[in-house]
């Protein structure tokens, strides 16, 4: 047989249509993570410039989206936004999927009392309005994105968890596992190397989906005031700045709203492209 | 007389079932094995085999009785501790390889654990796979790539890898169709011959055990019921049980 032949699996990833759609999304979430690192440089004005004279402009060609009500360009605070609100996003996703897996994967692993105790503890934090939790946390240890950041993560790790403990028990029943047990591995080595590998899949693809589903939340405190604070430009509190001119000025609101829709449904339908393609049935059938 | 490589002492198993009802698995098993020998365990499906072959490979914990490794006693330790005197080869080829990991991850794995050199183990799994009939660029595909007999083949390279003085075959051939079966037991007795390693041959296949084996155990709801050389046994079984077995197959 000779080696030049691709295998089956790469012949089946070779030939997917379903790529196409991760391509496109693909392109797009890693566009709006280019603007939002070069957040600074692509802005056409200042962000923080304030100018009361050109208060609440329409759009026009000097402002496209306008100008809020201390005259600042809103083009350049949705652009100057999007690093605040994609990256503390992506820093929440990233603090529940390790927490929530990390704890997951040991309950999974040890079983027995440890595993009872914390899953309880998963229980009473899933039973917990992210709301609600959010707005005790702000009480206690005041407003602000990391405090935000930190009650949304408190409430959110049990999902990874409970995700990562089930999966973790199925591949320890497995046969591989008992041949690596076999050929002499370490606990670190079997968790390391044949079980997060093998449980990786479904926890990826659920941060994938929660990433539009966490920025709602956190541009939702924001819009509330337990998220950014003035003048730091973040989508959620630039809606709530002008939501009471809504009437008068639409285009105030329109233009952070429209940047969290956009951003939200990408990554939505990114995490959609990401689970069927990683759905080795869905990938045999297209 | 040289001690047996292999010694179970009234070994026992009970699984509890959600926490109440209890079965007794295996009741009371003991047999050795000596050093190069090839023993046979036939019985029907559900009457322990795998049990037994689980808790001597250190995966399972016997509820009473001892193993005894080359005369040492390892019934309280974990298969990481023992797996350089014993390998075991499933019955599912493709079940018993990491889906996420090539064959050769799979079969130099044991060789990394006791610290050769990456080169070393990747110049080791090359000669394995080739003693077990397979091209080298086997080492790079991943267990759904390969048929099962070639999967199985690859099994044996990784439990004769480490050199083992003892091989546990928890029917590794049933999962597999006649012909195949065929070449995978010839590869079984030669890598035996040329390597001296003892066996415990588990099948249901009475025949095939009696070709294969030196010696046969029966066993039947968790004990063993006969034992003895192969041919007396297929020949003139005292056990109704063994005649039944026997009468099922010829
Ligand atoms: N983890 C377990 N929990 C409860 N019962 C079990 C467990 N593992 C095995 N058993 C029971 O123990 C008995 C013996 O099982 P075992 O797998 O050893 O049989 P076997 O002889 O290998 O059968 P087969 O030829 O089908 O492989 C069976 O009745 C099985 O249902
Ligand atoms: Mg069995």
């Amino acid at each position: 047989m000779p080696t030049s032949e691709p295998t089956i699996r790469e012949a089946v990833i070779r030939g997917s249509s379903g790529k196409t759609r991760l391509y496109v999304f693909g392109a797009m979430a890693a566009l709006l993570i280019v603007v939002a690192i070069f957040a600074e440089s692509l802005c056409p004005c200042d962000p923080y410039l304030q100018n009361l004279d050109a208060a609440l402009q329409q759009p026009s060609a000097a402002h496209i989206f306008g100008t809020d009500r201390y005259g600042r360009d809103m083009l350049s605070r949705v652009v100057a936004g999007s690093r605040v609100s994609i990256f503390s996003t992506f820093l929440l996703v990233a603090i529940i999927t390790t927490l929530g897996t990390a704890i997951g994967v040991f309950c999974g692993w040890a079983r027995g009392r440890a595993d009872h105790l914390l899953m309880r503890v998963s229980d009473l934090c899933l039973a917990f309005p992210g709301l609600v939790f959010a707005l005790a946390v702000a009480g206690v240890l005041g407003g602000g994105l990391h405090n935000a950041i930190l009650a949304l993560a408190a409430v959110s790790w049990p999902k990874y968890a409970r995700i990562a403990r089930s999966q973790t028990l199925a591949v320890r029943e497995t046969t591989y596992l008992k041949a690596a047990r076999l050929a002499g591995c370490s606990t670190s080595r079997l968790i390391l190397k044949h079980i997060l590998p093998n449980i990786a899949g479904p926890i990826l693809v659920t941060a994938m989906l929660d990433v539009g589903t966490m920025m709602m939340e956190l541009a939702g405190l924001s819009f509330l005031g337990l998220g950014a604070k003035p003048p730091t430009p973040e989508w959620g509190s630039m809606m709530s700045e002008t939501r009471g001119l809504l009437q008068t000025v639409p285009w105030a609101v329109f233009a952070p709203g429209t940047a969290i829709f956009a951003a939200v449904m990408v990554f939505n339908l990114l995490g959609d492209a990401v689970r069927d393609w990683m759905d080795p049935k869905m990938r045999v059938k297209s | 007389m040289t001690t047996p490589i292999l010694q179970l002492q009234n070994l026992k198993k009970i699984f509890t079932r959600n926490g109440q009802s209890e079965f007794l698995a295996v009741d009371g098993v003991s047999f050795d094995i000596s050093a190069g020998e090839c023993v046979g365990l036939i019985g029907e499906s559900g009457s322990g085999k795998s049990t037994v072959a689980n808790m001597i490979a250190r995966l399972l914990d016997p509820t009473e009785g001892r193993i005894l490794l080359d005369g040492e006693d390892v019934t309280d330790v974990k298969a990481r501790q023992i797996f350089r005197t014993v390998q075991m080869i499933f019955q599912s080829p493709q079940e018993s390889f990491d889906p996420r990991r090539t064959l050769g991850d799979g079969i130099g794995e044991s060789l990394l654990n006791v610290g050769r050199s990456r080169s070393q183990v990747r110049a080791e799994v090359e000669r394995l796979l080739e003693a077990v009939g397979l091209p080298p660029d086997f080492a790079r595909r991943y267990p759904h790539e390969v048929s099962g007999g070639q999967c199985q083949r690859a099994a044996i390279a990784r439990a004769v890898a480490i050199h083992p003085k003892l091989l546990i075959c928890d029917e590794a051939t049933s999962a597999l169709d006649v012909t195949v079966q065929a070449e995978i037991v010839d590869l079984l007795s030669r890598l035996m011959r040329e390597r001296g390693m003892a066996c415990l041959f588990i099948c249901h296949d009475i025949a095939l055990a009696q070709n294969f084996c030196d010696r046969l155990l029966v066993m039947y709801r968790g004990k063993i019921v006969e034992e003895g050389p192969p041919d007396e046994i297929v020949q003139s079984p005292k056990q109704e049980y063994t005649k039944l077995l026997i009468d099922s197959v010829l």
